[in-house]
């Protein structure tokens, strides 16, 4: 007797979210099925890799990091389009890490003048992120989502302490929403039925479970992401739908993995194979646990991540 | 059911102060309540009591004797202190109940006292290393636990197990396992061993609008599971009592007639069962 595979078949399914306007608009999710478990239902989008840029230099980005941008990350408008027309970046995460009162503390208006140059330099869809300082976030964030009016934006992040701010912001101006709370999946949901309270469309929701390093929790987030999507499919939890982000470049590049120079801990070996390796090791984790968007810094790294995706035909 | 008091918790505020002031009034007349509102046994948990832990039980036990016949369940990690309690524990309205003993060798000293003074002792079904993954293992450490209470000459009919209720907001599974922990545990001796659990700590953290719901549902379900005891809130105890057959129509897969009781319950019991992600909000949903 000839051998059947077994199949799950399970009874919900991943909202298909798209973001962007014409012909570069692309989608994500959409698939009833665990990651890249193709041969038990239908993956109809790949998952996205995002290249993330700031609205200020990335002199906080470790060397190895830096140097791929060093020409064009002095402007975010010229770091965005070389990241488009260059990397060929299907997608481009903005995080407007300056707006933050340690850091710059540049106002929402700024930062609103940002999203606007990078949106009139390109045409692929735009994440815009804060710079994760809930209280400064909320201005940021209304300033940046009606900077960018009926562009399909995502914007994000939205928490549990600003999320009404933002979620109305993104409502208003027509955006999708990343939803972050820390490495809670109760958290989580709770968050989403939060928003959507609001009367905030589920199926317009990205889900972040809060990403964390190879080495630095990434088993939580990868649980966390795995229990999302198992309740999103087996007990068909419409609030655990939303596709999910992980983050990953921000995290990877602060540990000392990353920064460590190969004179300082021989046994390491290249310090930028090594960074390269280690954000491609944690994003394809995260592809393997559920995330259905990616952000990413190092051009190799999205490379070789990229690559996965294709071979596991995603 | 017997229903253990909870309400003398050094936790509760009003309680700590009273204790610190040594002031009665409060004492017993929260002690007084529970014991009309129906517990048979009242917990006096002093906390660690690492400073006057002696003096505090002793206190505690006398003045709640004072007005409850009732026999007290001495509820803290400091052995001096269970000792001291044992020593003017009024056993003419029952026996003491010590509350516990763990598979942890610090907390084996706790089943000499029970031998001794011929106290009953709950055994916590927790080691020395991290909490029990499930109910399978919690009915493993349950049986040292009655192996180790035999070798101290402390009965098995006067063992308590205490499988460990954990928070339903951080901890969604172990709300089952510890049911079947409780179906398990009358198994592994004949006759069956006694259970208890600290009900109240499945709606830890949750709205404060949610909890009751919680401990009444879940008070339901470990007594049809076979719950000799529950540390608890008498009162909501009594109300879980009246709601009781129509959650267990809703366990049973009947109708009942009010829709959004129906509602509640069956979303309550899927959070239980895990059938349902916990979020605050369930009910909502």
């Amino acid at each position: 007797m000839a051998f059947v595979a077994p199949k799950e078949t399970y009874s919900g399914k991943v909202y298909q979210v798209n973001a962007g306007t014409g012909a570069n608009a692309l989608s994500f999710g959409g698939e009833n099925v665990l990651p890249f478990n193709s041969f038990e239902g239908t993956v109809p989008n790949k998952p996205l890799i995002a290249y993330e840029i700031q609205d200020i230099p990335p002199a906080d980005w470790p060397e190895n990091v830096q140097k791929p941008y060093s020409s064009v990350s002095g402007d975010p408008v010229t770091w965005a389009k070389f990241c488009q027309d260059t990397l060929k970046a299907k997608a481009i995460a903005l995080r407007l890490i300056g707006t933050h009162p340690d850091r710059e503390n540049r106002s929402p208006e700024d930062a609103a003048k940002t999203v606007k140059d990078v949106l009139s330099a390109i045409n692929v869809p735009l994440i815009i992120l804060g710079s994760n300082n809930a209280e400064k976030d909320a201005p940021v964030l209304i300033a940046a989502a009606e900077a960018s009016k009926d562009k399909n934006c995502i914007i994000g992040k939205a928490q549990e302490a600003n999320y009404k701010t933002i979620a109305a912001a993104a409502m208003a101006n027509n955006h999708k929403l990343i939803a972050m709370s820390e490495l809670d999946i109760n958290l989580s949901k709770q968050l989403n039925i939060l928003i959507t309270q609001m009367g905030f469309d589920k199926e317009r929701l990205i889900t972040d479970p809060m990403c964390s390093a190879l080495g630095y929790g990434l088993e939580y987030t990868y649980s966390v992401m795995e229990r999302i999507r198992l309740a999103a499919l087996t007990q068909n939890d419409l609030t655990m739908q939303p596709p999910m982000l992980a983050d990953v470049g921000m995290y990877v590049w602060k540990i000392k993995e990353t920064q460590a120079p190969e004179s300082e801990v021989p046994l390491w070996g290249n310090a930028e194979e090594r960074g390269i390796a280690w954000e491609a090791t944690t994003a394809t984790a995260l592809l393997m646990s559920g995330a259905e968007l990616l952000i990413m810094r190092h051009p190799k790294a999205v490379e070789a991540v990229g690559k996965v995706i294709e071979e596991l035909g995603g | 059911m017997l229903i253990i008091g909870e309400k003398l918790s050094i936790i509760a505020k009003r309680v700590r102060e009273a204790m610190m002031k040594k002031d009665k009034a409060p004492i017993q007349e929260i002690a007084t309540r529970q014991w009309k509102e129906g517990s048979g046994i009242i917990d006096a948990n002093i906390g660690p009591a690492e400073d006057g832990g002696e003096d505090l039980m002793q206190w505690m036990v006398t003045t709640i004797q004072e007005v409850v016949p009732l026999p007290i369940c001495l509820d803290t990690t400091n052995a001096n202190a269970i000792e001291a309690g044992l020593k003017v524990h009024n056993n003419q309205w029952g026996r003491p109940l010590i509350n516990s003993t763990s598979n942890d060798p610090e907390r084996f000293p706790i089943l000499e006292l029970g031998a001794k003074y011929n106290a009953q002792v709950i055994g916590l079904t927790v080691g020395k290393g991290g909490l029990p993954a499930d109910a399978e293992e919690r009915t493993g450490i349950a049986a040292e636990i009655m192996a180790r209470a035999m070798e101290y000459g402390v009965p098995l009919e006067d063992i308590y197990l205490d499988p460990l209720v954990l928070q339903i907001a951080t901890s969604q599974d172990h709300a089952r396992h510890v049911i079947k922990a409780i179906k398990m545990f009358q198994e592994i001796n004949d006759p069956p061993m006694k259970t208890v659990v600290g009900l109240s700590n499945i709606s830890n953290g949750c709205p404060k609008t949610l909890r009751p719901i919680l401990n009444k549902h879940y008070f339901v379900m470990l007594m049809d599971a076979g719950l000799t005891a529950a540390i608890a809130d008498a009162h909501e105890m009594a109300e879980a009592l009246q709601e009781k057959k129509m959650i267990e129509d809703v366990l049973a897969g009947k109708k009942i007639d009010d829709a959004k009781k129906m509602a509640e319950i069956t979303k309550t019991i899927d959070v239980i069962m895990g059938k349902t992600l916990y979020a605050h909000s369930y009910l909502e949903m």
